[in-house]
């Protein structure tokens, strides 16, 4: 039972995202604040560390691409509001980065284990790198894992993004490896007459169940 | 609190948020676009102005309170 405690709940895609306030270096934030934006909620083992430094930088780096996109971003670690300020304003002085973006201070990891970041297998006392995105609904709509031991890959960060807006706007799927500008799946026919008639509509037509489109 | 120093004196992105209010009742969305900050940041701002009394909200939008006035009369002299 301690064990489950630890471990906390574990948050599904499709679910709301459940509701927190928090002290953050930009003041006492609630969820329902980004309401109506996108949101990357994302945690980070601890301050002062290297490969969260360099994720740090990154972020800040694909900051204006998620401004474009609508989107906010907010971290959080177990680390006190000092502790991320006193970072924030290294990193800023040591590389020029401008970190721009809101960082979660959850000393009493309520947070983390109501969002399910700490895995007690890589760590007892620290967020695993976890990323949430949740839509300007508060859906969450794709979670990612990462280990303590691997930076996360920004680029496939935005481009989920731009996958799930484009699915969002115009009701199709992405396929492997989609690119935005790239060809989107149609989605699949649900009746025997709409797949007949799926191959005569002029889409890229692997067969009746994999079709492509150019937006 | 973000939007109020320890003196109690709002910051200067109060201040902005107050200034934005000074031409009546306004949207959170609004006072984001004339304050120049992220809506996320105006709408917890808003919740410490208020508990502050330096704003009052009326349904979904906000004004300044007589304490708010004031304060930003006092800061043009």
């Amino acid at each position: 039972m301690e064990e489950l405690k630890e471990v906390g709940h574990m948050p599904r895609i499709g679910e709301p995202a459940l509701a927190f306030e928090a002290v953050t270096t930009h003041g006492v934030l609630k969820l329902e604040d980004f309401k109506g934006s996108w949101l990357i909620l994302f945690s980070h083992p601890a301050d002062f560390t290297p490969v969260c430094t360099t994720e740090f930088i990154a972020f800040a780096e694909i900051y204006p691409e998620l401004q474009k996109r609508g989107v906010e971003l907010l971290g959080l670690s177990v680390d006190s509001v000092s502790s991320h300020i006193a970072w924030v304003r290294n990193v800023e002085e040591k590389t020029k980065a401008r970190i721009p973006f809101p960082i979660i201070a959850d000393l009493n990891k309520e947070v983390s284990l109501a969002y399910g970041m700490i895995h007690p297998g890589q760590s007892k006392t620290e967020t695993v790198r976890c990323v949430f995105i949740i839509d300007p609904n508060q859906i969450i709509r794709t979670i990612l894992y990462y280990p303590l031991t691997t930076g996360r890959n920004m680029d496939e960060i935005l481009r989920i993004i731009d996958a799930l807006q484009t699915t969002d706007k115009h009701a199709v799927a992405t396929p492997a490896n989609w690119r935005s500008g790239d060809p989107v799946v149609v989605p699949p026919p649900n009746t025997q007459e709409m797949a007949e008639e799926r191959l005569k509509q002029g889409y890229e037509c692997i067969d009746w169940y994999l079709c492509k489109k150019k937006l | 609190m973000a939007c109020i120093n320890a003196d109690g004196k709002p910051t200067e992105s109060g201040i902005k948020m107050l200034r934005a209010l000074q031409s009546g009742l306004r949207l959170p969305e609004e006072i984001a676009r004339e304050a120049g900050l992220p809506l996320f940041r105006v709408r917890s701002g808003l919740r410490e102005l208020t508990q502050a009394g330096l704003a009052n909200q009326k349904g979904e939008k906000y004004e300044l309170s007589p304490k708010g006035v004031e304060l930003l009369g006092a800061g043009s002299t």
